[in-house]
């Protein structure tokens, strides 16, 4: 069953189209991966599927609910990432998750049961108390994973969630991500090739606004004739092999 | 029910700022006592009331409240420049939980703000009357100036440029167009006229008259304060709903 479809959906700024006529199904439970250069259109997609910016064109149903005519319903369902770490600096990492749980809904008692529980499940026990600001960047990535699972979305959008970090604390929160893989549907922006390898169920490449190449990382090496993932991207992507 | 958690979540992220604190409340306290010192070192037979506290009070309660500006317009700065605004964007709050989610807690420290500055007063040498409770409310009504600037700049500018809009040319423009620092009937003239424009100096007669008990020209001044704070959120709301709708964000 599908969770996301996505129907020439189009950004046009003036003259500049950052996205150009994007056509995806990605089904429920699917880790889908998207790649491309700065300035490909993959935060743009994610913007206009989170409901943040409106299309120019074309429409995407997420979970029955059209981005353009229901944007409040598919709030309700989604949560997201964002490419910094998006945390309330002055406040600690228990009452981050707790505001995160109150705003969807939560009420108080739900919301610090909520904000226990993942704050065990992401290892934040030990820093609930600790603001924001003082934790590391991977703990601040982590906290930030952490209030948007709070809620439990049925769609999660990580832009970027590793960038920046050690490779240790990529590692730990690689295995937090493929905890959720067959339970939420994950959309995945990253630059890190590896990163798609371990953790992705399809992959999709864009180039100039328009998603040029689709599938798994074995389909996609096949189809380049490649060994890996970053051969196969850079031919896909338009540049020197 | 999200607006009060937003409300309580900005109110901590400001009071925890050890220089929010310093400039919300205890800046207006040293300005007082500064102030108080330099009007006791003036001779009576200089006749000049300026610093008196009859009218040093209402200036410096109006004059603390310029800070919300700068609190307001650096919190949604950061939130936006930080993205956290931007994961609040794909929650289902709506355009008026973030609206008064940002204003409620400006006013209750306007509020808490005017209280301390006027009570002091009140130790200083300020008449202790019920007038002083209406002047603390009237404070937080005039502060909404601010606040909304705040939004505005916030909404539509970095947070440095912030620090530079709200906190230095703002607190100054107010100022000196308010009357606080400096006897605006004797300078008159096109200085006079252009006061009598601008909504500061109609702010610190708003809180004098009440402390007066003159309700007709707290009506006055009010009317002037509250006209140029409807056109400042008008401009605010616009610009924080096009940074929701996400097409300039």
């Amino acid at each position: 069953m599908s969770a996301i479809t996505i129907t020439n959906l189009t950004k046009k700024y003036r003259e500049v189209t950052a996205v150009n006529n994007l056509s995806l199904t990605i089904e429920q439970g699917e880790l889908f991966s998207l790649l491309g250069v700065n300035g490909a259109g993959k935060t743009t997609t994610i913007k206009m599927l989170s409901c943040l910016i409106k299309p120019t064109d074309g429409d995407a149903v997420l979970l029955g609910n059209s981005v353009k005519e229901h944007p409040q319903a598919i709030k309700e369902k989604i949560n997201i990432s964002p490419q910094e770490t998006a945390v309330a600096a002055n406040l600690s990492v228990a009452e981050n998750l707790e505001l995160t749980a109150g705003i969807y809904g939560q009420d108080s008692k739900s919301a610090k049961k909520s904000a226990d529980e993942i704050a065990s499940q992401f290892g934040l026990d030990g820093v609930r108390k600790k603001k924001a600001k003082q934790l590391s960047g991977g703990m601040q990535r982590r906290l930030s994973i952490a209030m948007a699972l709070i809620s439990t979305p049925q769609i999660l959008f990580l832009d970027e969630p590793t960038l920046g970090l050690d490779v240790l604390a990529r590692r730990e929160l690689w295995a937090s991500i493929k905890a959720l893989k067959g339970k939420v549907t994950i959309i995945l922006t990253t630059h890190y090739l590896e990163e798609v390898e371990v953790l992705s169920d399809r992959v999709g490449i864009m180039v100039n606004g328009k998603l040029t190449a689709i599938g798994t990382v074995a389909e996609l090496t096949e189809q380049t004739g490649t060994s890996n993932l970053e051969d196969a991207f850079v031919l896909l992507a338009g540049g020197v092999a | 029910m999200r607006i009060i958690l937003f409300a309580k979540r900005n109110i901590k992220e400001i009071l925890r700022d050890p220089i929010n604190l310093f400039f919300g409340l205890g800046f207006p306290l040293i300005l007082l006592a500064l102030l108080s010192v330099i009007n006791a070192a003036i001779p009576p037979e200089a006749n000049n009331p300026m610093f008196a506290i009859e009218n040093l009070a209402p200036g410096l309660a109006m004059f603390g409240t310029v800070f919300m500006a700068l609190f307001a317009g650096m919190l949604i700065a950061k939130d936006r420049t930080s993205s956290f605004l931007m994961r609040l964007f794909t929650s289902p709050m709506t355009a008026l939980d973030f609206l008064l989610g940002y204003t409620l807690p400006m006013l209750i420290m306007a509020l808490g703000q005017a209280a301390i500055t006027l009570l002091a007063s009140g130790i200083a040498g300020l008449e202790i009357t019920v007038n002083i409770l209406l002047a603390v409310v009237v404070t937080m009504l005039t502060s909404l100036l601010f606040v909304g600037a705040g939004l505005l700049c916030g909404s539509l500018m970095g947070d440095k440029a912030v620090g530079g809009m709200c906190g230095a040319l703002l607190t100054n423009v107010a100022g000196w167009l308010s009357g606080v620092f400096i006897p605006l009937d004797l300078i008159g003239g096109a200085f006079k006229t252009t006061t009598d424009v601008l909504p500061f100096y109609h702010s610190v007669q708003a809180i004098r008259a009440t402390l007066d008990g003159n309700s007709g020209d707290i009506i006055s001044h009010l009317a002037v304060v509250m006209g140029y704070t409807v056109v400042i959120f008008v401009l605010a709301v616009i610009a924080f709903q096009s940074k929701i709708s996400g097409d300039k964000a």
